[in-house]
């Protein structure tokens, strides 16, 4: 690992051109660690369904850094590296379970409160008076690096940095109704999975956010003539840029519509239609007519209403050309038996195997390899415009452009 | 019986790794349910699958997407099959245990062990033919390299 500082500079100051070895560059990603993940953001790393009771916890990452999440006795929700403040190895283990009242470090048995404290070091007085740790060591100076937490909707948050606004106002009001408009009430998880991709983790960030991209690559929905760019909808976008929310509004009455034949391309080719159109079959439940909502939080969270299919998705980087995405599948804990037969039916819709989102596990690993000597050559992000503004329109980019605008900021580009 | 389930997985497994997928919805019932998901999820008694198919229609509906709609790097399967255990029978129903592992092949020649789990099987006879009424996969891992396209 190299901490060495970030070396390029950025070819101009249009949002419109992107350089390739920003998906490259080994020293752009060591500072992205440092500025983005671990800097003034709120990082997505659990649901608070998951910590129910005093000592629960699960571990999680915060960029590259291992973090844990945990219950404490009064119900507050801490975070902190899980790192031992001995010899760095990690204190807890596993993906989860329940700590009791304190974490052990199997190492020498250094042991921590649920605030990620240091309480107890193991012979620190020696043994049969030898050894032992200097009177002058204070535990009280040694410890792992604790995060800040913040919970919205259920979902938990976590910072590094003192600078993080509150997470309310990182947000924005816009981004966090689109946020609350989904997870308003209690949920329950339906079941996890990994999907390894082989690109860097800012492909897939682009990708939820790049509107224009989803009825071109995933065929589906045209090909079994169910949803189209054409439909009602809109990208929301933060006014930093970084945070946004794709909307697709149900309308039925265009589905005839010349616009993708005139198009030439592959969504419109052929027609077919689904053997069990029930997959479809769809109940409003928060009282609006968006079918569809993707919603990023900068930099690596992303929640997902797809119909009925309801899910978390949290990005994790793993060096510059590799990244692991955590789905979480939702219900809500009022779900009635169809609901939830429904929502395990519609996921087939997402995750690695999703109709709809089964290219977006390739598609950028296709841009990792298609860009491997073009390093300093730059992608063209001109769809809808040069700005970052909300857009009443999917057929734009305007949301992949508040991206960059946002970690242009964080990097100091 | 065993036999007869053992010719059963290999004819199912010949379809897939022969990409005869349209042969596939055939080797089950109507209903029926298919389902993959992971050892962490079934253990827990997680529902939601990374696929889910409680129909005929929808295991139809699958193959028809992955020829029609879906975009991947052109990939075969290569599964090795290993040897059912009976793990009851009533009402004309067997259940079986059996053990698989997936190499995927990709179009420059890479390959990968790409899943190894069993498959918890509700077999049932249907005239001369053996189908499922169940098989959930359950593959031993939850991490997914890239994407899962072809049915395992």
């Amino acid at each position: 690992m190299t901490t060495a500082e970030p070396h390029r500079e950025w070819p101009g100051s249009t949002l419109t051109r992107v350089p390739y070895w920003v998906y490259q560059d080994d020293a752009n990603y060591r500072a992205e660690l440092r500025r983005i993940f671990e800097g003034p953001v709120w990082n997505y790393v659990c649901l608070e369904v998951d910590l129910p009771r005093a000592g629960d916890y699960r571990t999680t990452f915060v960029g590259e850094m291992p973090v844990v999440v945990v219950r404490g006795a009064e119900g507050q929700i801490h975070a902190w590296e899980n790192r031992c403040a001995h010899r760095g190895a990690l204190i807890a283990l596993d993906d989860g379970g329940n700590a009791g009242k304190r974490f052990q470090c199997v190492y020498h048995a250094w042991s921590y409160d649920l605030e990620g404290s240091l309480t107890s070091v193991a012979f620190e007085k020696g043994a049969q008076g030898r050894g032992g740790m200097p009177a002058s060591f204070c535990k009280a100076e040694h410890g792992p690096r604790k995060l800040r937490t913040a919970t919205l909707g259920g979902l938990v948050f976590a910072s590094l940095s003192p600078e993080a606004p509150p997470l309310e106002d990182y947000l924005g009001e816009a981004v966090r109704a689109r946020l609350l408009r989904v997870l308003g009430k209690p949920v329950e998880v339906l079941g996890r999975f990994v999907q390894a991709l082989p690109n860097n983790w800012k492909l897939y960030v682009e990708n939820v956010k790049d509107t224009y991209h989803a009825s071109l690559l995933h065929t589906f929905f045209s090909t079994f003539r169910i949803t189209r760019l054409t439909q009602g909808g809109g990208v929301l976008v933060s006014p930093d840029g970084a945070h946004h929310a794709s909307a697709t509004i149900d309308r039925s009455d265009d589905r005839d519509s010349s616009a993708y034949r005139d198009q030439d391309i592959r969504s419109e080719k052929d027609r077919f239609r689904l053997h069990d159109p029930s997959l479809l079959d769809t109940v409003k439940e928060f009282g609006d007519d968006i079918q569809l909502q993707i919603l990023t939080v900068f930099p690596s969270l992303v929640v997902q209403q797809v119909y009925n299919a309801l899910a978390v998705r949290q990005v994790i980087p793993k060096g510059p050309d590799a990244m692991e995405l955590h789905w979480t599948y939702l219900g809500f804990t009022d779900d009635t038996p169809e609901m939830r037969r429904r929502r395990l039916r519609q996921a087939n819709l997402v995750g690695p195997a999703g109709y709809v989102s089964m290219e977006d596990g390739c598609v950028g690993g296709f841009v990792q390899r298609g860009v491997a000597t073009a390093s300093d050559t730059l992608s063209v992000i001109n769809m809808g415009g040069e700005g970052a503004e909300s857009q009443d329109t999917r057929a734009t980019e305007s949301a992949v452009r508040g991206f960059w605008k946002a970690y242009r900021g964080y990097m100091d580009y | 019986m065993l036999e007869h389930v053992a010719q059963l997985n290999a004819e199912y497994a010949r379809a897939i790794d022969d990409d005869r997928l349209e042969d596939w919805p055939g080797f089950f019932t109507e209903p029926c349910l298919y389902t993959i998901t992971s050892a962490e999820n079934h253990r827990l008694k997680l529902p939601a699958g990374i696929i889910y198919a409680d129909s005929q229609g929808m295991l139809k509906d699958r193959v028809a997407a992955l020829r029609e709609a879906n975009i991947y790097e052109r990939q075969a399967y290569r599964h090795l099959v290993g040897l059912p255990a009976r793990m009851g029978e009533s009402g004309g129903e067997l259940r079986a245990e059996t053990p698989f592992l997936v190499v995927r092949i990709m179009r420059d020649g890479r390959m990968d062990l790409f899943a190894t789990g069993r498959y918890l099987d509700v077999i049932v006879q249907e005239g001369v033919a053996l189908r499922f009424r169940e098989r959930v996969v359950v593959c031993d891992s939850a991490r997914i390299d890239t994407l899962l396209a072809i049915p395992l």
